[in-house]
């Protein structure tokens, strides 16, 4: 009798973005088939879809927004399934983007090119205030989900420069690929999103970037990879073998020597489906800020291996719960801290590389500063 | 006269595969549906229409606009349908009965359609009463903590024995015209913030 042996299959949804490198590149530059696991990658339109089929079974694991995660554990804004965040797709990758119009306003109140946090905030207020007093509608601003860093982002930085994201604004869910859209059409005067998205309006002469988030909140975490809860604990070697093979894909995506390459990989229709120059500014960690201007360098913009930039941090996982206590999007139980850190899992972490000598970080948590001067302290998330 | 039909709400720009969605539909005996093209004004729509379930092509990203709005105007939220190209039968059951949503077939198995809405829509009725029940449940705990801690404040700056602090939060409840919690929250802010 013939013995056919197969290596085991992991089914991974991710949705098209930049951020789902470390992903295809653990396919395509074959480290998960050095793992001895076959992935099988299926490309995703909405953050909706990618969660309900993760929790229905169609996926082993996800390309997932870090608060996804946490808001599913918890059974925020729909299904309640514990998931796990074992390991971090990378740090940053995200900017704001104003309109053509908004941005002449900004700029005519103080804001630069290229400004810091506070100064293109301060000028973005004086544009909001000056807008009510003349009984001028207020702006809207475009995010991807109720769920996610861009919207807690975007409403950190609003609320740190004095502008009340629920009074003074409007906050909307557009797509990604809607975005410069409805830009252009009027819809938006500007959004929160990761690359390419930004670059895209800038190229197209719709937008301006504004601020980079990670000058908001630097080395700030992005999406992870996650898994249902039962899933991880009964595919326990699968796991840390998907988790090494992730770690190599994005110290593979680090190197500089590989951007070019990473940047074609992406832009192929079945990945990202963007131009590859534009996705190779992002991972080189430079962008141009408005259309014709040179990309300037931006420290720490997409990080993927560095600066522990896969670690699961629990501090993560406990400000997204604090964001989503903050903006009333959840009402705080005492439960609820123990699910939200029990979401991120840094021990399948420490355990699936143990063995590779990779340098892990002492603790579980940090403490996350903010362009403000705020101290996030993990300890005491809801103070 | 058959059963009352489901009325459905069918979102997809694409127009001529909202045409083909809305006969395979009719086909299945389904026949109160509305296409709707624009997602500007979506919510109002729903409003109006209260549809009982609607339906989004899976490929249509505007999948997470609707769950933002189900979030901000909890009375808009609906059980979603979803068209999948490859979902075997243990798929469409676990979608529909964890609650997820249902997942059509591809090329609309008549026979099957009408029967995977019904039961898409009756367990996200049930959901929706357990989330409910639950979430009212938590908040008059909360509530009751808030008033308690708002009593402990006022016997002890006060001096108040426990009826007393209890009916000075009413009146002022009531006086204001606002719930004792309201009152009692805005007592618990307030000292936070003098200390």
């Amino acid at each position: 009798m013939n013995r056919i042996v197969t290596r085991p299959k992991i089914t991974i949804g991710f949705i098209p973005l930049l951020d789902c490198a470390p992903i295809v590149v653990a396919l395509e530059q074959g480290f998960a088939a050095r793992e001895g696991i076959d992935l099988i990658l299926v490309r995703e339109t909405s953050w909706a879809n990618i969660r309900d089929r993760l929790i229905v079974g169609h996926f082993d694991a996800a390309h997932l927004l870090g608060p996804m995660a946490v808001a599913t554990t918890l059974g925020a804004g729909h299904l309640q399934v514990p998931i796990v965040a074992p390991i971090a797709l990378g740090l940053g990758g995200n900017a704001i983007t104003v309109s053509a119009s908004l941005w002449e306003q900004m700029a005519r109140c103080g804001a630069t090119p290229g400004g810091n946090p506070r100064v293109q905030g301060q000028a973005l207020a004086r544009v909001v205030a000056e807008r009510a007093s003349a009984g001028a509608p207020p702006l809207t601003f475009g995010m991807v989900y109720p769920f996610s860093c861009h919207h807690y982002e975007l409403r950190y930085w609003l609320a740190a420069v004095g502008v009340d994201p629920d009074r003074d604004v409007r906050l909307v869910v557009i797509p990604p690929p809607y975005l410069a859209d409805s830009m252009r059409a009027g819809q938006l005067d500007g959004f929160c999103v990761g690359e390419p998205w930004n670059s895209v309006a800038v190229q197209a002469g719709i937008g301006t970037i504004v601020t980079p988030t990670t000058a908001i909140w630097p080395l700030s975490p992005e999406k992870v990879l996650g898994c249902r809860a039962s899933w991880a604990d009964a595919n326990g070697a699968r796991m840390d073998a998907l988790i090494r093979a992730l770690h190599h894909a994005s110290v593979w995506c680090q190197d500089p020597g590989n951007h070019v390459e990473l940047a074609h990989l992406l832009a192929a229709p079945r990945y990202v489906d963007a131009p590859a120059e534009l996705l190779l500014d992002a991972i080189a960690n430079r962008l141009s800020l408005r259309k014709g201007a040179a990309p300037v360098a931006l420290e720490n913009f997409y990080v993927l291996a560095s600066h522990h930039a896969t670690f699961p941090w629990v501090s993560h996982a406990l400000w997204f719960y604090a964001q989503m206590v903050r903006w009333r999007q959840v009402e705080p139980q005492q439960t609820h801290l123990s699910s939200v850190a029990g979401t991120y899992r840094p021990d399948i972490y420490r355990r699936a590389l143990r063995s590779l000598g990779v340098a892990l970080p002492a603790e579980d948590v940090k403490p996350e500063r903010f362009f403000d001067e705020a101290v996030f302290d993990p300890a005491r998330p809801l103070s | 006269m058959g059963e009352p039909s489901l009325r459905i709400l069918l979102v997809d720009q694409n127009a001529a595969r909202a045409a083909i969605l809305e006969e395979g539909l009719r086909e299945a005996g389904l026949n109160d549906i509305t296409v709707v093209r624009e997602m500007h004004g979506l919510l109002r729509r729903i409003v109006d229409l209260d549809p009982d379930v609607i339906f989004i092509d899976l490929e249509n990203p505007n999948r997470d606009v609707l769950e933002q709005m189900f979030q901000v105007s909890r009375s808009v939220r609906r059980p979603i349908a979803m068209f999948v190209d490859q979902a075997d039968t243990e798929t469409i059951r676990a979608a529909v009965e964890s609650g997820v949503g249902a997942y059509v077939v591809d090329g609309l198995q008549k026979a099957r359609v009408k029967t995977i809405l019904d039961t898409a829509v009756s367990h996200f009725n049930a959901f929706n009463r357990l989330r409910d029940e639950l979430e009212r449940a938590n908040q008059q705990l909360e509530e009751r903590k808030i008033i308690e801690r708002a009593k402990g404040l006022l016997m002890k700056e006060r001096g108040l024995s426990e009826e007393e602090a209890y009916g000075l939060l009413r009146t002022a409840a009531m006086n204001d015209n606002r719930r004792v919690a309201d009152v009692a929250r805005s007592i618990v802010s307030l000292v936070r913030l003098l200390k």
